[in-house]
Parts: structure tokens; sequence; C-alpha cells
């Protein structure tokens, strides 16, 4: 075992944990910093996204206007404190990501361009062509690299929070290499792990993003919030859940079922006008357009595939020269994967797991109930997100919350004493549970893929776009069987060196637990806001549940659900009104 | 796990493949480099030749002479042969690599790359014909 | 059409095995099937000891190459279709030295790209209340193609001098310094060229050109580096012409 220390800690490599540490590097020069991550930084799924991020820069814009699209978008459960400091500080984040070198795509005089995006009044989202994601991580990790103080453990997987005298003081890992177990002691942690898509099994996300910041928050005992509100994508490709970006649709992409007919108007999302309208039709809030996809699916005016239902993407008209210029990756993926070229063809789409607005509780500063313990990007809640999160806030958010946390968690670790010796011996724990729960069992009798196949099936059919109490219920039941049989898990491989067996085991473990928070929260919010629809709860009930929802760990059983007010500021609870 | 093998618990143990005196015969591609990093030498021999040449010439007429007679032995026709095949191989791989070394950009836009190729292509011709001209015109 | 398909796949065991050996596989044929759900059906349902890297499975994490059938590849980005009627010889990429199965170690990389600068390099940085640095699309394309790099290290696995001489900084590297150089914002050139006119620097750089053709994203590292060689040219000549203008 080795043990070493740094004063703050970051896991996770993404948007949000390299913003993070460069934030802690600037904000104390005598704070050591460090990055680890089961992945190279480059690798970490921030890399994905596609069509852009916003922020207000533009005088037809108003910081106002961006946290009532936020929000409203949001079907009010967002904090309105969180949003002010949000829309507040995004533009200034956006601009230092351009002082970095993030190639934006520009208007011709030079400046930053925008486009519009879906529940947005006013065009504010920044873009690089459509691999926004991309250019932004790596802008981001490149410019790390000029920062001495960072200091990386690449490949290293978290397997536990040390916790020791009510504070979070460390992390135990796993360096996937060799096989090595690390203590890591920290006067404080940022957990940026990402969200946790893989527990579903159609997803934009990549395989790495198993939820493992929140089970390990989640296990130290702070709370998971929210977690019943998962995002579906309207359009990801049928099979492979690869992104088709929201930017296809603002630039003026159609939405057609079977008959050729922009069916989004039969759902209370406007008419159709030729021009993209804001707000409208294609360009209304993912929840709405995901929920009209099942509706229309029952009227059977899908179509039918290899791959389950779906329906067209049409962006023929937009021409190619502007495909090439704006969508360039999404001709590339259409010709790759579904070996068509979206100038001449229509695209199949259909609803995808796309994003979590659910996730371990923080305040605006990024810090968890649990002191020393900071969470920013996916993997938090703070929340501004609320019930549905707005296209192109989520990368901003890993910048601006990402910010938060670092100089929160800078400001906290400045003023601790050197961290608790003694949390070795729980490191030395950690490693037996390792070798006795996993590398050196023998008796087990379940194998990974099984237990993982039937997470996702249960998740999809009961905790999908529309969910029911029974269903939920009976889902609950399925994770605790799960549970009890993940402890007899066998693993094939013994080995020390890049087990990726292993890692995968730890990964479902947490996905399992992270699981169990989305259908305990859904079940325990008997009413319908934003992508959590349940069809015996069909209407919002802000008598009730203007709350968050806190998923609690307990010893043995399903998780303990609170609930907690909604902050609002300045706008007060109202309809969600598209397309007027 | 057998006893034979090094291995340190915990301790990377690499494995390192040696690149084989012969891995430019693995590709095509990999051997056409060689092939062109290899028609240096006749590009060299030939400069060689020239500047024999010249100082044959310095040297007199009858040196010259001695020296022109000696080039039409077969041995050295030979060589000339090799050599012009090897020179033309050089010429045409490199003039068809220039483009991507030689960006050219005209009112912020790259000019395409046939036109770079194209250029070098149509230098090398009107070179090629006022030699021919200086040397045929008697 | 055949109902399985063979994939022939480099296995390297450090804690058992002194050499790499291989295994084969029958996995389902499937038409939309790339090669790493191949390597997933193993992982899954065969051996679950096989390691290797992947994620975002689109094209853009740069986690998934390996060598398919002698070729560097990204296994997302390859069908199975591709390589009919099989066997798929899947092995690790070339150049690296190999941690386990289809693993290898990019470290050498890492700290490479950061020994180039990859970064904006300002003399004095604008404060952010005035905005962003003006940039035309004209510029941007400059260096837009050098900023496509996605990190996946097939370019090294292509390049034989990488392989002859691991002091070489490499494709990608340079072409992501050239991304800074040519980028309207930054005033490194002339740091990043100190440093790659060293030994290991562009100069070793041969011009073999498979960079280029293996690079999945149409980056042109060959371009990048040759460009960077006139430009260093250029410089010298001109630090020669003229030795109290330069620097």
């Amino acid at each position: 075992m080795d043990v070493s220390s740094c004063d703050v800690l970051v896991v996770g490599g993404g948007a949000a944990g390299l913003r993070a540490a460069i934030a802690i590097a600037e904000a104390n020069l005598n704070l050591r910093v460090a990055v680890i991550s089961k992945v190279y930084p480059m690798r970490s799924h921030t890399v994905s996204a596609e069509g852009g991020a916003a922020a207000v820069i533009k005088p037809n814009d108003s910081l106002d206007e961006h946290a009532y699209d936020t929000i409203s978008g949001g079907d009010w459960l967002c904090d309105q404190d969180a949003v002010e400091a949000f829309v507040n500080e995004a533009p200034v984040e956006m601009l230092r990501l351009e002082h970095w070198g993030c190639p934006w795509s520009r208007q011709p005089d030079g400046r930053v361009a925008v486009r519009s995006f879906g529940g947005m009044k006013v065009e504010r989202t920044w873009f690089a062509a459509d691999k926004t994601g991309f250019h932004m991580l790596h802008s981001l990790f490149q410019t790390t690299l000029k920062y001495e103080a960072i200091q990386r453990y690449d490949e290293c997987f978290v397997t536990k929070l040390l916790v020791e005298k009510g504070r979070c003081q460390g992390v135990v890992a796993i360096e996937v290499a060799t096989g090595k177990i690390l203590a890591i002691t920290a006067k404080a942690v940022i957990l940026a792990t990402g969200g946790c898509g893989k527990v579903f099994p159609f997803t934009t996300n990549g395989a790495i993003k198993t939820g493992d910041g929140m089970a390990l928050a989640y296990r130290a005992g702070a709370p998971l919030k929210d977690m019943e509100f998962v995002q579906y994508h309207p359009t990801g490709l049928p099979l492979t859940g690869i992104l088709i970006t929201e930017a296809t649709r603002s630039e003026g992409g159609w939405l057609l079922n079977k008959d050729g007919y922009r069916y989004l108007q039969d759902y209370d999302l406007g008419k159709p006008q030729p021009k993209p309208v804001l707000r409208s039709m294609e360009l209304g809030p993912r929840d709405r357009l995901s929920q009209a996809f099942v509706k229309e699916q029952a009227k059977g005016r899908t179509l039918e595939g290899p791959y389950g239902h779906y329906v067209h993407l049409d962006i023929r008209h937009l021409g190619e020269k502007l495909i090439d210029k704006k969508l360039p990756f999404v001709r590339a993926l259409c010709r790759k994967y579904v070996n068509l070229d979206p100038v001449k063809e229509m695209i199949p789409v259909r609803p995808v797991v796309h994003y979590m607005m659910g996730g371990i509780h923080t305040d605006i500063y990024g810090a968890t109930p649990l002191p020393g313990l900071y969470a920013a990007g996916e993997a938090a809640c703070v929340s501004i997100n609320g019930a549905n999160r707005l296209g192109s806030n989520s990368l901003t958010e890993c910048l601006v919350f990402g910010a938060r946390a670092g100089q929160a968690a800078a400001a906290f670790a400045a003023e601790q004493k050197e961290t608790n010796p003694a949390i070795s011996a729980q490191a030395r724990d950690e490693q037996r549970r390792l070798e006795e729960s996993f590398l050196r069992k023998t008796d087990g009798k379940e194998r990974i893929a099984p237990l993982r196949e039937e997470m996702h099936k249960n998740m999809e059919a009961c905790a999908g776009i529309y969910r029911t109490g029974a269903e939920l219920k009976r889902a609950a039941q399925v994770l605790r069987g799960l549970q009890d049989r993940f402890h007899d898990l066998q693993l094939d491989d013994r080995s020390y060196t890049f087990n990726t067996e292993l890692t995968a085991a730890l990964e479902l473990s947490f996905m399992l637990d992270v699981a169990e928070g989305i259908v305990a929260s859904a079940f325990a919010r008997q009413e319908s806001r934003g992508s959590h629809q349940r069809t015996d709860h069909p209407q919002r009930d802000d008598d009730k549940f203007l709350a968050h929802s806190l998923a609690y760990r307990s010893p043995e059983g399903p998780p303990r659900i609170e609930h907690l007010p909604v902050t609002i500021t300045r706008w007060p609870p109202g309809q969600r009104v598209y397309g007027k | 796990m057998s006893s034979d093998v090094h291995y340190t618990l915990h301790h990377p143990k690499w494995y390192r493949r040696r690149v084989s005196v012969w891995w430019w015969l693995q590709k095509r591609s990999y051997a056409q480099f060689v092939l062109r990093e290899l028609t240096s030498v006749f590009v060299a021999f030939f400069a060689v030749v020239s500047l024999w040449q010249l100082h044959a010439l310095g040297e007199g007429p009858e040196a010259y002479a001695h020296f022109m007679a000696r080039l039409k032995s077969p041995l050295f026709l030979a060589l000339h042969g090799v050599t012009f095949l090897f020179v033309l191989f050089h010429s045409i791989t490199w003039f068809n690599l220039a483009p991507t070394a030689i960006v050219v950009r005209l009112r912020g836009k790259r000019v395409p790359d046939f036109v770079i190729a194209g250029m070098n292509y149509l230098v090398w011709l009107v070179a090629s014909a006022a030699v021919a001209w200086l040397l045929l015109r008697g | 059409m055949a109902e399985t398909i063979t994939l022939s796949v480099a296995r390297y065991r450090p804690e058992e095995e002194a050499e790499p050996t291989v295994q084969t596989y029958e996995v389902p044929y499937r038409k939309d099937w790339v090669v790493l759900d191949a390597l997933n059906y193993i992982k899954d349902q065969l051996d679950g000891s096989l390691s290797f890297r992947w994620s975002c499975r689109m094209g853009v994490c740069g986690s998934c190459g390996m060598t398919v059938n002698g070729e560097p590849k990204l296994t997302c980005a390859v069908f199975l279709s591709d390589y009919l009627p099989g066997p798929i010889r899947v092995e690790p990429l070339q150049y690296f030295p190999i941690v386990r199965d289809l693993v290898v170690d990019i470290s050498d990389f890492l700290e490479k790209l950061q020994k180039v600068k990859p970064w904006i390099i300002l003399k004095e940085e604008k404060p952010l209340s005035e905005g962003e640095y003006r940039q035309t699309p004209d510029q941007l394309d400059t260096y837009k193609q050098f900023s496509m790099c996605i990190n996946c290290m097939l370019c090294y696995a292509a390049c034989p001098i990488y392989g002859l001489e691991p002091g070489f900084v490499g494709p990608a590297a340079i072409a992501l310094a050239q991304r800074y150089n040519l980028d309207s914002r930054d005033m490194g050139a002339q740091e990043r060229l100190d440093i790659l006119s060293q030994k290991g620097g562009i100069w070793d750089c041969t011009f073999v050109g498979e960079c280029t053709k293996v690079c999945p994203e149409n980056v042109d590292p060959a371009g990048a580096i040759q460009q960077y060689k006139l430009a260093g040219a250029a410089h010298w000549f001109k630090s020669l012409l003229l030795p109290w203008g330069a620097k």
C-alpha cells in the first residue's frame, strides 16, 4: 500500500474536475492539488458533448432571460439562488475558456458566435462546431498542463472515501496498471465523476459513466438529491444510443413521424413554421419532446426497426454547406454508424438516457453536508437543473460550479491542520475487502454481465420516461435482490495488472446503489414534474412536492427519502408554456 | 503463477517488442518510404558526376573528351539509367508530398493541394524544357 | 452469411507469461457490430479476464485504439463486416510497451505533450472584462484541423521513427504544438520552436507520412511537422542573415 497526501484532491478529470483543479491552483499557490481519475483526463465523458454551452453575451439577451428559461425548463424545481449565481458567472467562465484557447466558432467580425438550443427564448449557446465538449475538455486539459501545482493520478480507480471524525480526509484507490492500493489523504476532496447513464441500457453515455462519485458520497453518508430526474435526450441513434445533437434542431431540423408529419404540434408545443422558432416545436425542452415520442408510439405512428421504435430527424433541407460547417460530426456519425448521409436521407432517432439532473447534494459553493467533501458537474446536484435540464447548461455548469467548488475547497483546506494519520488503518481494511470480496474469492456463483443486464432491463421497464408506483415498487425489490446476488460475485480475472473485470465489478456495485437511489426517490415523488412522469400521479403538486428529494443510505434495506424545500427568489412557480 | 517469470507484485512488467531491422518490409508504404529515402544516394551520385564533369571541363578539352568517353562505357550508361529512374521517383514522390508541407493562404483560404503540387510540376516541366532547348537547339 | 466470426486476440498476462500469446474466440457475427462490440461480447460472455480500454463508442474519447489486422484502428470505428470472413487479428498498438492484453502504456505521450507547451502563451493576458480575443473564421480555420486530435495514439503506432527512436516527440504532440502556434491568440511559437528544434523534435521526422494516413480525425500530423520544419528553417535562415533581428 502506498500512502501519499495532498491538500485538495479532485476525483474526476472531466470539465468540472479540471476547472476545479485550476481554480484551486489559482486560489492558493501554497496548496498541493491532485486530480485522480480512472481514465486519462482527455477520455472523460465531457469529450462527447456536442452542441454547446450557454452563457449570456449578446446585447439582445439578459441574465434574467437565461435564469427564467432555466427555471421554467426545470419545472420550478431549480434552486433560484443557485440559478442566479450560475447565469451571473457563466459569461466570465466561458470567456476564461476563450482566453485559454478553446476554438469557439466565430462570427465574421471575430466575435464568438452563438446558436439557439431547446427551451431558450434568446440564442445564447456558444459552440465549437458540433464538438463543443471535446474542444472544451482538451482546452482545459492542455491548460492544466501549465500548472506545476496540479499533480495527476491517471487511471487510478477510487473505491472509498476516507472519513474520520466526521470529515472527509482522502480516498482509497487502486492504481489500475499495477493493482497497488493507494491511500491518498487530503484536507478536502471534490467529486467530479460525472453521471450514471450506464445504469440504463440505452444511453448516450460512455462506458465510464457509472455513478462512481455519487455512490462514494452516498456510502460516506452524504445524500443524493433529486435522483428521480433522469433526462432522456429526444434524438439518439437506435442500437448504439449515439447522440445526435440538439443543434440539428436549432439549425432547423424537423422531427417527423412515419407519415412525414411534424408530430410535436399535437403535444402543445406550438405550430410548425418553416423557420425554427425559439421555445417552440423541435426547440421545446427535452423532457416534453421525449414524452411526445412515447405518446406518438402509443398511437402507432412511429416507425419500427430492428432496434425498436424510432422517428425521423430530417435535416436535408439545411443543405450540405450548412451541415458541413455547423454539424460535421453529425454527418460523420451518421455515415459511420447508420450508414446514411443526412444531407440526402433522414436520420432514425429515438429518446435515449442522457443526463442525471440529480446527484450529490451540494450547496451553491459545491459543499456537501459532509465536511471536507465537495462535488461539481453532473455528479453534483446544486440544483440549477431542477426537474429537466436545458440543453447547453451542463457544460457551463461544469465550469461555474467546478470553479466554485474549487475555490470553496481551497479555502476549507487552507484552514485545516494536517490530516489524521490513523486513516491508513481504514485504507488497509479496504484493501482487505477488495482481496476477500473479489480477487481471492473462489466460491461465488454470479457473473457481472447477467447482473448488469438485469439491472438495465429493470431500470428501463420501471424507471423510464413514464413510471407508476407499482412498477417502481417492483423495481426496488429487484434491485434489493441484485444487491444480495452481488455478494456472490465471482471474477474470472485474478490479476493485479490492469484488471478491468475488477473495476467493472466495483462499477456495478456503484450503479446498484445509485439505481436504488433513483427508484426510491421516484417512488416517493407522487407527482409528475419535468422528466419525472408518474402515470398514477399525472399532475404537478406544488403543495407537497415543490421540494428536492434527498436519498440517504440506510445500513440495511433501501434508501431513506427526505424532502427539502426548493429555494424560490424571484420566479414564483408558474405553468411551463412553449410554442406561444 | 509459474516461478520462472520475474513478476513482482504491484510492479509493472511491460512487454516491449523490439523493432525488427526488417520493419520496412511490413507494409508497402513503409517500403516505398525507404525507397524514397534511398533515392537520395542516387541524387548525390548524379551531383558528384556533374561536379566531376565540371572539373574535367576545367582541366582542358582533352581531359573533357576523356571524361565524356568514360561516361559512354556500358557501366556508366547502366548506372545513369538506374539513376534516372530513381531521380524520377524522387521528384514525383516529393512533388506529391509538397502540398502537405507548403500551405499557402490566399485571402484567408487555403490554396488547394493540387494547385501546390501542380505548380511544382509546372516549374519542373519548364526547367526541363529549357534544358532540352539548350541542349538540342544546335 | 456466417453466423459467427473468429477473433484472434493478443493476450499478455505479465504475472504468468514472459511474452504475449494469441487466444481465439468465436463471437456472433452481427452486421452492425464494431470490433469493440465483439471484444465486449468476449468480456461479458466468454472470458472476463480479457483487458482493454474503451468508453464513448463514438470515436471521440480516443481510448480504444488497437491494431486490427495489422493496422492501427479505433475499434469502435471499424465494423466486423469490414473484415469478412475473418478471422480478425486484434493486437495492442505497436511501439508502446504492453501493460496487459490489449492495453499499452501511453504515459510517455503525456510527458511529451506537456513538454511542447500545448496551451496559450501570452506576454500579458487581457482582463476578462475586456471580453473575448477577436478571431475571424479564417483565422480559426488556420489551426482548426490540428485542434481535432483526440490523442488516440494511432499515429504513434504507425510511426516507425517513434518505434526506432523512442525519444521522438511524435506526431500528435507536434501537431498540437503547431495548433497553438497557428492560433491567432498565441505568442508562444518561439518557445515551442526552441524545444522542438532539439533532438527528438521536428528534425527526427523523416516524413514517412503514415501518421496522417491512419489518423481517424484527419488531423494531418505529417503536414503539421513538415510545415513546422519549413517555419524552423525559415527562422534559422533569418537569424543567420539578420542575427540582430532574431529573438
